[in-house]
């Protein structure tokens, strides 16, 4: 495998993320980038189900539970706080640490696979079941309202130093670009240490990583951990962009999304992922203004299409192609340069005939 | 003089139900021996590997390894102690790189600058140079084998549990893997499980025949090739 063409092409990718993150409050109407910090957020969500699903092989359908828990641990205690700093590293936290106990549970009792996806899923099931039950004024947590199916106000976030100035909605995007783009370069950076090539090695053959002295639950944990830290940190992004949480963050529409955006994105990729959110994101927007066809009709469709007829996903089936047409390209240019000495060397027997 | 039992088992049985699939087994290994397991099918000598390997708990009895008791032990715990295991079945990281594989075992036990040198060194070793590059999943089977052979190598075991490391191999490539086994067992310990008779007059080693769950002999491969009981077990009564 060849490590700096990747690099690469990671570092081309952070240009563009910075570049874009410049230009775009400039270039764009304010509701658009009011309305971008919330495809950030997500996105976000999208890279964390990328790492653990892509590059772990853990097929978690409920990555938004750990996207959920960031957004509520962050409102409330950014209401009972006051400010915003603390909450921050309170819901990375909370978050990390309820996907700590919950791969805790299904690695180290050998859960398989398929039940994987449905515990997980479960789970985030029963998170939006509880909260939507919480609307009676007895439910708070210090001063936090619960709300039940209404949810919560997201206090804005802040400047962490004095004077503590709260930022404008505008402001998310910014930050929203800063965490997708760190969020980025510490998954792509992990993938490529030991760490991260022995969690691929359990995805292609859990066994066998075994075999060769690795803990695998270990490693899952710790993957999965990192998976639901990063998911936190989008759910920040997420009630800050719109401006309140909602038990609807935990339903199955959203949950299904998620695979759905890492399905067509593509496993194995960081990029494929963030782009799948992207461009479903704004297909689902589209969508919904003009109102002609049922959303989860059209996404059903694309799954469909996607599983059978694009089952690696955009970009690596695009990476596969590039590289075929990269290699016909330089087998041509080889076979043009024999034809071309071939050529020559005649030439050469012709001049020495005539002498 | 003998040299120490590095591998024991007491009383070692697995039952599945009623079936008795290894049935009170004792068995001993001495440090630096080659030893064969030999038996019909469904003799119980790869459930009895899957016990010493720590991939199934034995229903009762013991396996100590070194002054280990490995019983119901985790395949990593095992690993961890120095032992190298090749399944049946080849397990490797298909989408992985032959490089990448055996890399991967390299590193479990080494700093990053030698278990890259070990990795060339075992690549050279198993003469899979030309085809370090490629993905496991798409070579040949014996290939396959080979890979996972680089793997137990690559982390430099002192014991080494081998099951079926020949099957479905050319008569070339079963040569070059007998080749191998001589190779590695001039450092390591090692048990083989095996079908094939004339593999295992390849490497010439001590049998142990196992039939029923049971050890029915142990010895050189001319006595038990010459036991009328052996002949029995793997033609069946009356053809012996």
């Amino acid at each position: 495998m060849n490590w700096s063409r990747e690099n690469r092409w990671r570092a081309v990718i952070v240009a563009a993320g910075v570049l874009f993150t410049l230009a775009a409050p400039s270039m764009l109407e304010l509701f658009t980038i009011i309305n971008l910090s919330t495809a950030i957020a997500l996105a976000i969500l999208a890279l964390s189900l990328g790492l653990i699903w892509g590059y772990g092989g853990i097929l978690c359908f409920g990555q938004t539970a750990f996207f959920g828990i960031g957004a509520y641990a962050y409102t409330i205690a950014a209401v009972n706080f006051g400010g915003s700093s603390w909450a921050i590293l309170l819901a990375i936290l909370a978050a990390a640490a309820f996907a700590a106990v919950l791969g805790y549970f299904m690695f180290y009792g050998r859960v398989s696979d398929v039940y994987m996806a449905v515990i997980t899923l479960t789970v985030t099931l029963i998170l939006y079941s509880l909260l939507r039950r919480t609307s009676g004024p007895e439910y708070k947590i210090g001063n936090a309202l619960l709300g039940g199916f209404n949810g919560v106000n997201s206090p804005p976030l802040n400047l962490p130093w004095p004077p503590y100035t709260p930022l404008y909605p505008e402001h998310v995007f910014y930050v929203g670009m800063a965490v997708l783009i760190i969020g980025y370069v510490l998954c792509a950076w992990l993938v490529q240490t030991h760490f991260g090539r022995v969690a691929v090695a359990i995805r292609e053959n859990e066994l066998r990583a075994e075999l060769i002295g690795y803990d695998t639950r270990l490693y899952k944990l710790v993957l999965f951990t990192i998976g639901g830290a990063v998911a936190g940190a989008g759910g920040i992004i997420f009630c800050n962009g719109v401006g309140r949480i909602t038990p609807d963050v935990f339903n199955l529409y959203n949950s299904a999304l998620a695979i759905i955006w890492v399905i067509v994105g593509g496993r194995g990729t960081l990029v494929g992922p963030v782009l799948g959110s992207f461009a479903l994101f704004y297909l689902t927007t589209w969508l919904g203004t003009q109102g002609t066809v049922n959303n989860n009709l059209v996404l059903g469709l694309i799954l469909i299409v996607f599983v059978l007829a694009v089952p690696k996903g955009i970009l690596p089936t695009f990476i596969s192609w590039w590289d075929k047409a990269r290699q016909r390209r330089s087998m041509q240019r080889r076979e043009l340069k024999v034809r071309r000495r071939r050529g020559r060397a005649s030439l050469l027997e012709e001049a020495a005939d005539e002498k | 003089m003998k040299s120490e039992v590095v591998v024991e088992t007491r009383n070692l049985s697995m039952y599945f139900g009623g079936v008795k699939a290894v049935d009170r087994v004792n068995f001993n290994l001495r440090e630096n021996e080659l030893r064969c397991l030999i038996g019909p099918n469904g003799a119980g000598k790869s459930t009895f590997f899957k016990c010493l390997t720590g991939q199934l708990v034995p229903t009762s009895g013991d396996v100590i390894i070194r002054d280990f008791n490995g019983t119901g032990r985790l395949p990593h715990q095992i690993a961890r102690l120095g032992v190298g295991i090749k399944t049946q079945v080849p397990n490797v990281f298909d989408g992985l790189s032959v490089h990448e594989n055996i890399w991967l075992a390299a590193r479990r036990w080494h700093g990053a600058p030698r278990a890259r040198t070990l990795t060339g060194e075992t690549i050279e070793r198993l003469k899979l140079g030309d085809i370090r590059n490629e993905p496991v999943g798409r070579l040949a089977h014996g290939q396959r084998q080979w890979v996972e052979l680089g793997m137990v190598v690559a982390a430099e075991p002192w014991l080494v549990l081998l099951d079926e490391p020949a099957a479905g191999m050319t008569h070339e490539e079963t040569e070059r893997t007998a080749e191998l086994i001589r190779e590695i067992n001039q450092q390591a310990t090692m048990i083989v499980v095996e079908h094939d008779m004339q593999f295992i007059r390849m490497i010439s080693s001590k049998v142990t025949v196992f039939h029923e769950g049971r050890i029915l002999i142990e010895d050189t491969m001319d006595v038990v090739s010459a036991d009328p009981r052996v002949r029995e077990v793997y033609l069946g009564h009356g053809n012996a």
